[in-house]
């Protein structure tokens, strides 16, 4: 029995440790935790502002860059970043000063930058599978120059969410009233787009353009259904980020798929089971409610 | 004005309006909402502002607070422009403007109201809790302090966005709309926490719809139809000739005895 349960402890040791023998399985792993400490944060924004579609939009503006960044061959995340900021601050200029519908200047601008970037290729000969691992997400061609310049941009990420959470949670529950308190509205909402399209960035290798806005969005939705306070929000979206992107990347080391999708699909299973089993806010629980009206 | 001792500004306090308007006009897209409003308001008084949908009710309470261009015209708060006095003026929006799923507890709406105080950088203190502490007990919200805001009910709404303003110590408080949709009893209710806080020296301007209820609980009236109608004791103000005016045809007006039975045609 003793035995036993010391075998199948080495063999469970065996299969996490395994693959972080390889030091692309451990930036990997770095990456991805870190991809999801970030966006899980800045998602708790995103969710509880209704902003879904903005990640998203931002992700593929940041095509543009990657695609003009390689052409003129200097760094791809750069480009992204000028990229996905711009956009994000033309978004929120639009938005604000044509009076258009929040949606529609994202519709309009981020398919713009995306048919740009889609221009970008087009032209160039020799685009190799590099600029296609933005699209799908390649978090094995992670480099540790990556993986540093990902946490840098991380932490400063993180940082000014901390610095300005008093703020930015004023501002978007109820900016009106925020506004009239003198906090500086205008400002934060063009910081946290600028918060959104650099994290979206740090995402963008890991699990692609397509799939950014999962990391986004999905950990924080799951922990809108399991906690009522936008702090605990953050930090059981972070949890549920980092599960995710763990359990996903050794999914897809054992059952050899695509890394990024794999991740992702974790995360919409955390959230298929928080949306089924939530105390308060899941189905069961307002079945249960519901049955036992008289 | 500018140069005025202390000594004299302290002695004008006690006859210093709460609200001083002066021409103001204000509109979006080119058509004015607001059409040379002039208005005083003296402090300490509980303020009913109606008038049909439209009317610029609350357009007037957003350019008191300081978050409209206004085209033309002077606002003075206390004796002072608005952003001087950004901390005594609190303002409570219609319920249904308010994100209700927002992860948030009533406590922490009330402590919203301490942030404009705090400035940038600073983490709430003893002083704030007690002062969101206090806010909701004068609201009788003190117990609910942990709940989430989307369990209330919608008397429980009104206070608990009331209770964001008094937390923020303000002197004036302009509420849109805050009997909307509430039953009799809690309507009762919240004219009783009304009445309590203008006798606690607040000055109240309550935006509404709902006629009988200035004519019974309030100070002044203010009838407003882009251009102010009336202002003055609900009593000379609510009158047939008045109100034929403010609501031109939105109103059914039929004269009973010792007053008017005020009806409005169709919805809202």
């Amino acid at each position: 029995m003793a035995s036993g349960s010391a075998l199948l402890a080495a063999g469970i040791w065996g299969w996490v440790a395994d693959p972080l023998e390889f030091e692309f399985m451990q930036r990997a792993l770095l990456a991805v935790a870190l991809v999801g400490i970030v966006s899980a944060v800045v998602g708790a924004f995103v969710v509880v502002r209704g902003m879904a579609f903005i990640g998203d939009a931002l992700a593929h503006a940041s095509f543009a860059g990657v695609a003009g960044a390689f052409a003129l061959g200097v760094s791809i995340y750069l480009g992204a970043i000028v990229a996905a900021v711009a956009t994000a601050l033309g978004i929120a200029f639009i938005s604000q000063r044509a009076r258009l519908r929040f949606d529609t200047a994202i519709g309009v601008l981020f398919v713009g930058a995306f048919a740009l970037g889609i221009v970008i290729v087009s032209r160039q000969d020799n685009y190799t599978v590099d600029l296609f691992s933005f699209v799908f997400g390649n978090v094995l061609g992670v480099s540790w120059a990556d993986l540093w310049l990902m946490a840098g941009l991380g932490a400063v990420v993180v940082a000014l969410v901390a610095i300005f959470y008093k703020e930015l949670l004023f501002v978007a529950y109820d900016p009106t009233v925020a506004t009239a308190a003198g906090l500086p509205t205008r400002a934060l909402e063009y910081g946290l787009l600028a918060l959104v399209a650099v994290s979206t960035v740090v995402a963008l290798q890991t699990v692609g353009i397509v799939l950014v806005i999962a990391m986004l969005v999905t950990p924080a939705a799951t922990a809108s259904l399991l906690v009522q306070r936008l702090h605990h929000v953050i930090f059981v979206a972070v949890g549920v980020a980092l599960a995710s992107a763990v359990v996903g990347l050794y999914v897809s080391y054992y059952a050899e798929v695509a890394s990024g999708a794999s991740i992702v699909l974790v995360a919409t299973a955390c959230f298929a089971l928080a949306l089924a089993l939530a105390p308060r806010r899941g189905l069961l629980a307002r079945w249960r409610t519901e049955r036992a009206l008289p | 004005m500018g140069t005025e001792t202390e000594r004299a500004t302290d002695g004008r306090t006690a006859a210093t309006p709460a609200v001083s308007v002066r021409d103001l006009w204000f509109g979006y897209d080119g058509s004015p909402v607001l059409e040379s409003v002039t208005v005083d308001l003296p402090a300490g008084s509980l303020v009913g502002v109606a008038g049909p949908n439209g009317a610029g009710k609350t357009t007037l309470l957003k350019a008191l607070l300081g978050l409209l261009r206004v085209w033309r015209g002077r606002i003075e708060l206390f004796g002072e422009r608005p952003d001087a006095v950004r901390d005594r003026v609190a303002y409570a929006p219609q319920v249904q403007t308010v994100d209700w799923e927002f992860p948030a507890t009533v406590g922490d709406v009330a402590m919203m109201g301490r942030y404009g105080r705090l400035g940038l950088l600073r983490r709430p203190g003893a002083g704030d809790r007690d002062a969101v502490a206090s806010a909701l007990r004068q609201v009788g919200l003190e117990a609910l302090v942990g709940r989430q805001i989307g369990e209330l009910s919608g008397g429980q709404q009104r206070r608990m966005l009331i209770a964001r303003a008094l937390a923020q110590q303000a002197d004036l408080l302009l509420l849109d709309e805050p009997m909307v949709g509430l039953d009799a009893t809690t309507q009762h209710d919240l004219l009783d926490l009304f009445e309590q806080l203008r006798d606690a020296g607040k000055t109240l301007l309550v935006a509404t719809h709902d006629l009988s209820c200035v004519a019974a609980c309030f100070d002044l009236a203010l009838l407003l139809n882009k251009r102010l109608v009336a202002v003055g004791p609900p009593s000379e103000v609510l009158t047939p000739a008045i109100l034929q005016e403010a609501y031109a045809e939105h109103l059914l007006l039929l004269p009973t005895e010792g007053g008017v039975f005020v009806g409005h045609h169709g919805h809202g």
